[in-house]
């Protein structure tokens, strides 16, 4: 892993010399802002109607429901913002022939990879961070439910690691930044929907897409609970991706 | 130091480089001479481990250059053609980067990327974006990071592209004195450069190394005559008959511009100089000019590279 940390210093400032980090920060903040204002608005109704209610509110955990849409709805924020944190990595090497430095430096193509995507990951744990002050205060003046919030964003970090893993993937395989996002984005529409296939495909073909959806393995997380199985998937999906990603940059390498 | 063997590099159909063979030897500056889409830059990647050859086999310092890939990185300093760089990053953040990568201590990291900071005249600039710099500066920040961790081969791809005639010449002074403790190759279109600054040349043609020598020499052995020019004071046709008649002039005629201008040429084995110039002065004219004339490697080159095609085409017909 000769020059990871050279590489990866060297985007994380690049992704903060950026403005694009900055777009993507301030919309992912908004928009998961607004999010959670409109579920704790539709917590304050709940627990109106819960009040009348003693029977039911024994046995909702009013905590859980909030963390639970909290973390279904910056997921699908994700999918759209993750492309842009990693369409440049490989995209922009290769249109302004940088790559050829990064090529004849003594950094091996895994470290290349390796602290890239380590960079994205970096920034993409920042916009993460960015959710917890909510989260926090939400867990002082509620009853705090800490477990439920450590799988969400376990969840959610894992899922999204899986998301700029095909980021990095795509930026390898065209010097069009845009193409890059595009290719990104609609292989994670797709592997998010394939699980929806079950209903209409047999039960072999079916329980494969469902294994495959990136949206079935995010709902033990988001309920708090956590299973060996979705770890796993999320680790061998980053894996195989980034993979690919060190395949495609030897291909590249000996076409010249 | 750096060995190509058979060299041979196709993409896709069309062969950019076809069996490329050379050495150079330690300490040696090497210039690499050829048209723009010669081949040049396809067989110095192929040297820095950019990309593998199709065919033969490229060492340097006796490594070979797929096996030892990581090794031989560390030992070259590399300046690509055009100079690529992070054009977000300013130049100091970018050095500090590129020594990094290129396994520079991070105590020693500082220091040594003010070492070629204040080498390639970058003191003023160091801390602006690297996307603001002029054309020449980009080169210089590309010399730059070739120069981290001291490489003993240095590669340089058209250094002086792109460049303002005082900063040809700067860059040029640079790259003569690092050549006085380093193996370099270098790659340019641009001839007389070559011929200053190299002990030896490499002219490659159409993927093909179609001569390889010092530049003296080269020019010796391609002049099949030696050439003299004289300007008298008024035009002179007795003269130039006179001249003619010479032991050893093959021609003399007169100059496009001026009727007391002439151009002689000789057998390169006998020097006229001295008769022309008693001839001269008992016709009665002044000497102004009399003076013979070197093939210039530009010659050499046209000379090279459009005669080259035909001798083969007669081969294989």
């Amino acid at each position: 892993m000769r020059g990871f940390w050279a590489i990866y210093k060297k985007e994380l400032y690049m992704i903060f010399a950026s403005p694009i980090f900055y777009a993507v920060a301030f919309i992912f903040l908004v928009i998961s802002g607004i999010f959670f204002y409109l579920i704790l608005d539709y917590f304050n109704h709940l627990s109106f109607e819960l009040a009348q209610n003693p029977m039911l509110a024994r046995q909702v955990n009013i905590m859980e429901i909030v963390l639970r849409s909290f973390f279904l709805n910056l997921s699908f924020i994700l999918l759209f913002l993750a492309p842009l944190l990693t369409m440049r990595l490989y995209a922009e090497e290769r249109k302004a022939g940088t790559l050829e430095l990064l090529f004849t430096y003594p950094v091996t193509d895994r470290a290349a990879v390796a602290g890239k995507y380590a960079a994205s990951v970096t920034a993409f744990l920042m916009l993460l961070a960015g959710t917890l002050p909510g989260i926090i205060a939400l867990a002082l003046t509620a009853a705090p439910a800490w477990k439920s919030i450590v799988a969400g964003y376990l969840g959610t970090f894992l899922l999204g690691s899986a998301f700029l893993s095909i980021g990095i993937f795509t930026s390898s395989l065209t010097q069009n930044q845009i193409i890059a996002a595009v290719l990104a984005f609609g292989a994670l529409l797709i592997l998010w929907f394939v699980g929806e296939a079950k209903s209409i495909a047999g039960p072999t073909w079916g329980g494969l897409a469902d294994y495959l959806s990136m949206t079935r393995h995010f709902e033990g997380f988001s309920k708090g609970v956590l299973d060996s199985r979705d770890l796993v998937y999320y680790i061998l999906f980053s894996t195989l991706f980034l993979f690919l990603t060190l395949r495609q940059m030897s291909s590249y390498r000996w076409r010249g | 130091m750096i060995e190509a063997e058979g060299l041979t590099k196709f993409y896709g159909q069309i062969a950019a480089i076809r069996n490329v063979t050379f050495q150079v030897a330690k300490g040696e500056v090497v210039g690499f001479l050829g048209p723009n889409g010669a081949g040049k830059s396809t067989t110095i990647r192929i040297l820095t481990c950019y990309m593998p050859p199709t065919a033969g086999v490229a060492k340097v310092d006796g490594l070979d250059c797929f096996e030892h890939s990581l090794e031989i990185r560390q030992k070259i300093g590399y300046l690509p053609e055009n100079a690529p760089l992070y054009a977000d990053l300013p130049v100091r953040g970018f050095l500090r980067f590129a020594a990094g990568a290129k396994g520079v201590a991070g105590k020693h990291i500082e220091k040594e990327v003010n070492r070629v900071i204040g080498q390639c005249g970058l003191d003023k600039n160091a801390d602006r974006v690297i996307r603001h710099l002029s054309k020449g500066y980009r080169q210089r920040v590309g010399l730059a990071q070739a120069l981290l961790n001291n490489p003993s081969v240095l590669v340089l791809d058209e250094p002086t592209i792109g460049l303002d005639p005082s900063q040809i010449i700067e860059i040029r002074h640079l790259v003569q004195e690092l050549g006085s403790d380093r193996t370099i190759l270098l790659s340019s279109h641009i001839l007389p450069e070559v011929a200053q600054i190299c002990q030896r040349v490499l002219i490659i043609n159409k993927g093909e190394i179609i001569a390889t020598d010092s530049p003296t020499s080269l020019t010796s052995q391609l002049q099949k005559t030696a050439k003299i020019l004289i300007e008298v004071s008024a035009p002179a046709p007795d003269l130039l008959s006179a001249i003619r008649q010479l032991k050893g002039v093959q021609k003399a005629e007169v100059r496009e511009n001026g009727a007391n201008k002439f151009v002689v040429e000789t057998d390169p084995s006998v020097d006229v100089r001295s008769d022309i110039a008693r001839l001269v002065v008992q016709s009665g004219n002044g000497l102004l000019e009399l003076r013979s004339v070197q093939l210039s490697l530009e010659d050499i080159f046209m000379q090279l590279v459009t005669e080259e095609p035909s001798q083969q085409e007669e081969a294989e017909s």
